[in-house]
C-alpha cells in the first residue's frame, strides 16, 4: 500500500516525513521539495510522474539516501537514513539500495559478469559464492549467454538489464529506477518494464521508479504524480494512461 | 586481490595513454640511472677512499715531488703503521684519447697497501722479476683487448721517451666499484730510466693504526716537514678523492639539477594525464560509489593506478639503466667505473613511486569528495 497523507500504518518499508529539498541558485532559494510525506510497503512497485523539474529525480535520491533533506526524515525498514554519516550511509546504500539508472551507468572496461559483480566485491562472500550469485541475476534477466560481453558488445535493452541484474545481485530492500527506458526503444522498454514486473511479482521485490512514459508507470501498481515539490495525488495504475 | 581487475581494466582503458605515460616514467628513471652511474664514477675515489689510509702530497702542489728520503720519517711516525709511495707517469699509448692513468709503484709495499685490488700470486711474482713488468686493470685489459705477455709501447709526455712494459699480471677489484683501470709498473725502473729529478715520489700513501687518530696525525705529520725546503699537505684518502672531485665541478647540482628539472616535468604530465583521466570517469566513479564503495576506495584506486603507472615505468627505466650500463663504460675507458648500485635502484624506483603518489593524490583526492548526484547531473 502506498500513501501520501502522513498517516501511514507504521509497517511501511519506506516512510518519508515532511521531507524539503531547497537549493540555493545565487541569491533565490529554489524549493525543490516541499513537506512531502510517502509511505510505501515491501512489494510495491511505484510509478512517480510529474513535469521536468517537479523534483522526481531528487525524491529518489533522497529515499536511496544518496542526497539529505533540507528538511524532514526518511525511513528505511527502521533505519532512519537521514540522521546516518557519509561512510555509514554509504555502507547502508551497498546493503538495501538497488540503483537502475537511465543511462545504464556500466563500467566500460568490465564485462556483463564482472559489472555485476561489482556490489558484491564490498560483501564478505567468496569468490565462488560471488560467482554463483552474479550467474543467478544474469540468469533472472536472461543474460548468461552474454556475462562475457562488454558493454559496447551489447544492445542499450541488453545493457539495461544487466544494469538491473548488478541492481539486484546483492539483493537489496528495495529498488530505485531512475527513467530505467528512457533511453531504449519500445521493445527494449517492454522487455525491461517485463523484467520489473516479474522482479516485484515473482521475487517480492520493491520498486520505486521515476519515468516520463505513460506506458511505463502504467506497469507500476501505484502511480504518484509530483508537481512543484508536491505529491499531488496518488493513482491505481491502470487510470494512468 | 579481489580489486586487481578494476585497476588493470582501468589501466588498459587507453591503452596509449597508459604506454605514453608509463613511457615518460621509463625516459625520466632511465636517465636516472645513467646519471646516477656518471656520478658515482666521478664520486668513486670517495666512496671507495680507505678510512685508515692518509695521503702525503708537497705542500706547494700535487705536481711536485717528494723525497724518498721521507719514507723512512714517515714510518717511524707513532700511529703510522705502513708507508708507500707513488708517481704519476702520464705517457700516451698510441693516441691521446686512449688515456688511463698510469703509475710508477713501490713494488715492495704497493700491494699489501691496497688490499681491495687482487693479484694473483704468481702474476705478482712474475712482475717482480721483471723490472719492465706491469700489472693492468681488468677493465683496462678487456679495453685494449691485451693479455699477459703482451708488450706494451708508451710514449712518455712528462718524462721522455718510449718506454715499454711488459704486462706480468692483471688485477681485480673486490668491489663492483673498484677501479680496474689503472697501469701501474715498477717505481724502481721508473727512477733508474729517467734522466732528471731522481730520488723522489710523487705522493705518499700511509696506513695509521686508528682511523679516529687521523685528524691529529695529519698535523704531526705536516709540522714534522714544516719549514723544511719540502713541506708537505696530508689529507685523509677520502679527502684527498673529494678534493679532485671538486676540480670536475660540482657534478652532483648538476645532476641534481637536471634530475628535479626531469622529475618535476613528469609531475606536471602525470598529473595532468590523471586529471584527465579522473575527469573522463566522473560518471564511473560517482556509480562506483552511488552501490557502495566508500570515498577512501576511490581514492585508493585512483592512487594505485598512478602508482602502478610510475612502478611499471620506472622499473622499465631503471631497468634499461642496468642493462645500458652492463654493456660497459660508454666513454671507452675515461670513467674508473659505470655501474648502477643495487642503492640508485632502490631510490631511484622510491622516487619514482613518490612521483606516481604526488601525481595521483589531487585527481584521487577530487575523485573521493565528489558528489553522486552532481557527478550523475552533470554528465
Amino acid at each position: 500500500m502506498v500513501s501520501i497523507d502522513g498517516r501511514g500504518d507504521g509497517k511501511s518499508l519506506i516512510r518519508a516525513r515532511g521531507l524539503g529539498k531547497t537549493y540555493r541558485r545565487g541569491g533565490e532559494e529554489i524549493h525543490v521539495l516541499q513537506g512531502l510525506n510517502l509511505d510505501v510497503d515491501a512489494g510495491d512497485f511505484v510509478a512517480f510522474m510529474g513535469p521536468s523539474g517537479s523534483g522526481k529525480t531528487t525524491l529518489l535520491n533522497l529515499l536511496g539516501g544518496l542526497d539529505v533533506p533540507s528538511a524532514g526524515s526518511v525511513t528505511v525498514a527502521g533505519d532512519e537514513i537521514t540522521r546516518m554519516s557519509g561512510a555509514k550511509l554509504t555502507a547502508w546504500r551497498a546493503r538495501h539500495v538497488g540503483f537502475v539508472f537511465q543511462m545504464y551507468n556500466l563500467i566500460p572496461v568490465l564485462t556483463a559478469f564482472q559489472n555485476v559483480e561489482l556490489p558484491l566485491l564490498l560483501t564478505g562472500l567468496s569468490k565462488a559464492e560471488r560467482h554463483r550469485h552474479v550467474e543467478t541475476a544474469l540468469a533472472v534477466v536472461g543474460l548468461t549467454d552474454r556475462m562475457r560481453h562488454y558493454p559496447r558488445q551489447l544492445s542499450g535493452g541488453q545493457e539495461q538489464r544487466v544494469g538491473i541484474a548488478r541492481a539486484i545481485v546483492a539483493d537489496p530492500t528495495f529498488l530505485l529506477c531512475d527513467e530505467p527506458t528512457g533511453d531504449l526503444d519500445r521493445k527494449s522498454a517492454d522487455e525491461v518494464l517485463d523484467l520489473l514486473d516479474r522482479l516485484v511479482r515473482d521475487h517480492g521485490k520493491t520498486a520505486l521508479m521515476v519515468t516520463h512514459d505513460p506506458l511505463a508507470a502504467a506497469r507500476a501498481r501505484t502511480v504518484l504524480h509530483l508537481e512543484k515539490g508536491v505529491l499531488v495525488e496518488s493513482v491505481a495504475a491502470g487510470n494512468a494512461r | 586481490m579481489k580489486y586487481l581487475h578494476l585497476v588493470v581494466s582501468n589501466l588498459l582503458r587507453k591503452k596509449t595513454r597508459t604506454a605514453l605515460t608509463a613511457g615518460s616514467f621509463a625516459v625520466a628513471l632511465f636517465l636516472f640511472g645513467i646519471l646516477a652511474a656518471v656520478d658515482g664514477a666521478f664520486k668513486q675515489g670517495v666512496d671507495v677512499a680507505g678510512v685508515d689510509r692518509l695521503v702525503v702530497l708537497n705542500r706547494v702542489s700535487i705536481i711536485q715531488p717528494l723525497p724518498l728520503a721521507y719514507r723512512d720519517r714517515l714510518a717511524r711516525i707513532p700511529g703510522v703503521t705502513k708507508v708507500t709511495f707513488a708517481n704519476w707517469f702520464g705517457g700516451v699509448y698510441q693516441d691521446e684519447r686512449n688515456f688511463f692513468p698510469q703509475f710508477a709503484i713501490d713494488r715492495e709495499s704497493y700491494r699489501e697497501m691496497y688490499p681491495e685490488f687482487v693479484v694473483p700470486d704468481d702474476q705478482w711474482q712474475a712482475f717482480l722479476g721483471d723490472k719492465e713488468g706491469a700489472i693492468v686493470g681488468e677493465a683496462l685489459l678487456e679495453r685494449f683487448k691485451w693479455k699477459l705477455g703482451d708488450r706494451i709501447p708508451i710514449k712518455g709526455a712528462i718524462f721522455p721517451g718510449s718506454w715499454e712494459f711488459n704486462i706480468r699480471g692483471v688485477y681485480r677489484g673486490r668491489r663492483p666499484q673498484d677501479d680496474t683501470t689503472q697501469f701501474w709498473f715498477r717505481w724502481d725502473y721508473f727512477d733508474e730510466r729517467k734522466t732528471f729529478t731522481k730520488g723522489v715520489v710523487g705522493w705518499y700513501v700511509i696506513r695509521i693504526a686508528n682511523p679516529d687518530d687521523a685528524v691529529r696525525l695529519v698535523k704531526v705529520i705536516d709540522e714534522q716537514f714544516a719549514n723544511s725546503p719540502t713541506e708537505t699537505k696530508t689529507d685523509t684518502e677520502k679527502a684527498f678523492a673529494a678534493s679532485f672531485v671538486k676540480q670536475m665541478g660540482n657534478i652532483q647540482l648538476l645532476i641534481m639539477s637536471v634530475g628535479s628539472v626531469v622529475f618535476f616535468t613528469l609531475l606536471l604530465v602525470t598529473g595532468n594525464t590523471m586529471a584527465i583521466a579522473v575527469r573522463e570517469r566522473t560518471r564511473e566513479l560517482a556509480v562506483l560509489k552511488a552501490v557502495g564503495f566508500r570515498d577512501g576506495f576511490v581514492l585508493a584506486l585512483v592512487i594505485v593506478e598512478t602508482m602502478t603507472v610510475a612502478a611499471v615505468g620506472g622499473g622499465l627505466g631503471l631497468g634499461l639503466a642496468k642493462l645500458f650500463t652492463l654493456r660497459g663504460d660508454p666513454t671507452g675507458g675515461l670513467l674508473p667505473f659505470f655501474y648502477v648500485s643495487p642503492q640508485s635502484i632502490a631510490s631511484g624506483f622510491g622516487l619514482a613511486l613518490a612521483v606516481g603518489l604526488a601525481a595521483g593524490i589531487l585527481p584521487a583526492l577530487a575523485a573521493s569528495r565528489l558528489r553522486v548526484v552532481d557527478a550523475l547531473r552533470r554528465i
